[in-house]
């Protein structure tokens, strides 16, 4: 056996995932699915709706099995849900019955954190998500922005070192967006957590990471991977009108769209 | 209840301070109509017996109904007195509610939560359901006996199916992003249950204990119909005998005097459970 050259902090190698779909036949969202994340490295996800992203954050998370391959953390095989995993949710995740504070803190309770431990915990990180004075309001009187802010809130404050965000963004209109990849930048910057963040939007995923990867159309594979050497710390707002970033873009946007173009002709 | 909640924040707009009063309008309308109703109907209850229309021997008489209702508070029952019959009726069908409710709940949420269990089980609560609930009355008193046991006993079973269905369906329905979100987080199992599973499944459940203590109402009622020493199906039973339909119809409001206080009681406690909802009444 050869030695490891670098240690990761996810590795997917050969990995398949299977669906049974409800006429019996086999749908195979993951073939031969390999991708590397170095540990503290922003890595990006793009590729057509439903190839087969979140059903990769997915295998990270320990929340299903892979038919084939392997899927490690820290170069040891994903066996569950594992504690230095975080998760941010496309859809709203943070629980409705509890006020700010308490979604913040369910992280640590549920780890056995004592409960004065936690609030100071989770105070410090309301405020850093700029929710100072909301810690008694229920998600359902928070705004959009704000509730992902919540959901960040809860993920950063069990500190993982393996970031996983799916789409987290996308449900949010343009200002706010930006705003949140500013203090999605800022907190990653501070916590240095590998991140593997799956969007649909290229330009987001130029503008935040240091590598990106266009994904297939179902099966999902990695077509290709981008290394995006633009200096940090970035401007979210100014950077996307940077010639560069441009021509990052240009040349990303081509691999993409001939799989969303593969993915229409396939319907 | 929503009218603070709506006039406050708003007061300063013209336009919706009139609608605020045209809703105002609206409401004191709607219950003008509802007493209006209410008078025609007794009155002409009333008035058909006077008439002769109306045979009072068999439909009873507002009057003489309310007549048997001061004669009961004052005198007693020819059972005992009418506190004591109401009194031993809530006992039997609010003993009958709780252990049913607290049996649906625990049984439903372990159905809900357990592959296995549900597979094995569902197709014998299926088979249970379908029984008419109510025959099981007489197998009640023949094993327990005229006193309170086996009123309790059919309240129980009345409840227990409702408050199962209700509490099995909303952990079924519980958000499969919660429940990844809860685990990535860090809850075991029980914390899952307790944290999530419960929460969501809470508005289902509430929802069916409104129609429950109905049910467990209808348990007692006619358990005692079917054979006690007291309560108020005794009571029906006992006026029914006598051909007394005023005394029927007496403890019928009697009766819905207690259920509609039971749901007011619940409906009271439901909104204390679920302050985090979102107001729906407000932007209808
Ligand atoms: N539990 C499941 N059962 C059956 N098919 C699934 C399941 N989860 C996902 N799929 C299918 O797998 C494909 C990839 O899904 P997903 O990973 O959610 O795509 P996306 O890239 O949009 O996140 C889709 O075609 C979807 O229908
Ligand atoms: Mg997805």
């Amino acid at each position: 056996m050869s030695a490891i050259a670098s240690p990761s902090a996810v590795a997917l190698k050969n990995v398949a995932r299977r669906f049974v779909t409800p006429s019996g036949d086999v749908l195979s969202a993951l073939e031969d699915f390999d991708l590397t994340i170095a540990p503290g490295e922003f890595m990006a996800v793009v590729g057509p709706t439903g190839c087969g992203k979140s059903t990769t954050l997915g295998l990270i998370a320990g929340l299903a099995r892979p038919q084939g391959g392997e899927v490690t953390l820290f170069d040891a095989p994903v066996t569950g849900v594992d504690r230095r995993v975080g998760f941010v949710f496309q859809q709203d995740a943070v629980f409705p019955w509890r006020d700010v504070l308490g979604n913040v803190m369910a992280g640590p309770l549920f780890r056995g954190v004592p409960k004065d431990k936690a609030e100071t915990e989770a105070r410090d990180w309301i405020t850093r998500v700029g929710l100072k004075g909301f810690e008694h309001h229920h998600p359902h009187q928070l705004s959009g922005g704000m509730r992902k802010r919540v959901a960040l809130a809860q993920t950063f404050i069990n500190n993982p070192q393996v970031l996983l965000m799916d789409e987290p963004f996308s449900a949010l209109d343009v200002q706010t967006r930006e705003l949140m990849q500013e203090e999605l930048l800022q907190l990653w910057a501070q916590a240095k957590s590998a991140v593997l963040f799956v969007t649909h939007d290229l330009d987001e995923a130029i503008l935040l990471a240091d590598r990106v990867a266009v994904l297939t159309t179902r099966p999902a594979r990695v077509k290709s991977v981008h290394t995006i050497d633009l200096p940090r710390p970035r401007d979210v707002a100014t950077l996307r009108y940077d010639e560069r970033f441009i021509a990052i873009a240009r040349k990303i946007s081509d691999d993409l769209r001939e799989e969303v173009l593969r993915a229409r002709a396939g319907h | 209840m929503t009218e603070t909640t709506v006039s406050a924040p708003l007061a300063a707009d013209g336009r919706i301070e009139t609608a605020v009063q045209r809703m105002r309008r609206h409401q004191r309308l709607v219950l003008a109509l509802r007493l209006a109703v209410l008078v025609v109907l007794i009155g002409g209850w009333e008035f058909g017996v006077r008439l002769g229309a109306i045979d009072p021997f068999f439909f009873g008489q507002p009057s003489g109904i309310v007549t048997k209702l001061i004669d009961w508070t004052e005198n007693g029952t020819s059972i005992g007195p009418l506190w004591m019959q109401i009194w031993v009726t809530i006992y039997e069908a609010g003993a009958g509610f709780l252990i049913g409710s607290a049996m649906g709940i625990l049984c439903g949420i372990a159905l809900g939560r357990n592959q296995l269990l549900s597979d094995v089980f569902s197709i014998y609560i299926k088979v249970a359901n379908s029984i008419p609930r109510v025959v099981l009355g007489s197998i009640f008193i023949v094993a327990l006996g005229l006193g309170a046991a086996s009123k309790i006993a059919l309240a129980v079973v009345m409840v227990f199916f409702v408050v199962f269905a209700n509490a099995f369906q909303g952990v079924r329905e519980a958000d499969k992003n919660l429940i990844a979100n809860a685990r990535i987080l860090g809850a075991s199992n029980w914390q899952m249950t307790r944290a999530v599973v419960l929460p969501s499944a809470l508005s289902w459940i509430l929802a069916s204990l409104h129609v429950s203590f109905g049910f467990a109402l209808v348990g007692a009622i006619v358990g005692e119909f079917l054979g006690a020493r007291e309560g108020m199906g005794l009571l029906i039973a006992t006026a029914q005998g006598s051909f007394d339909s005023n005394g029927v119809f007496a403890a019928m409001i009697v009766i819905a005097i207690v259920a509609l206080l039971a749901e007011w009681i619940l409906t009271v406690i439901e909104n204390r459970l679920l302050t985090w909802r979102p107001d729906t009444t407000v932007n209808e």
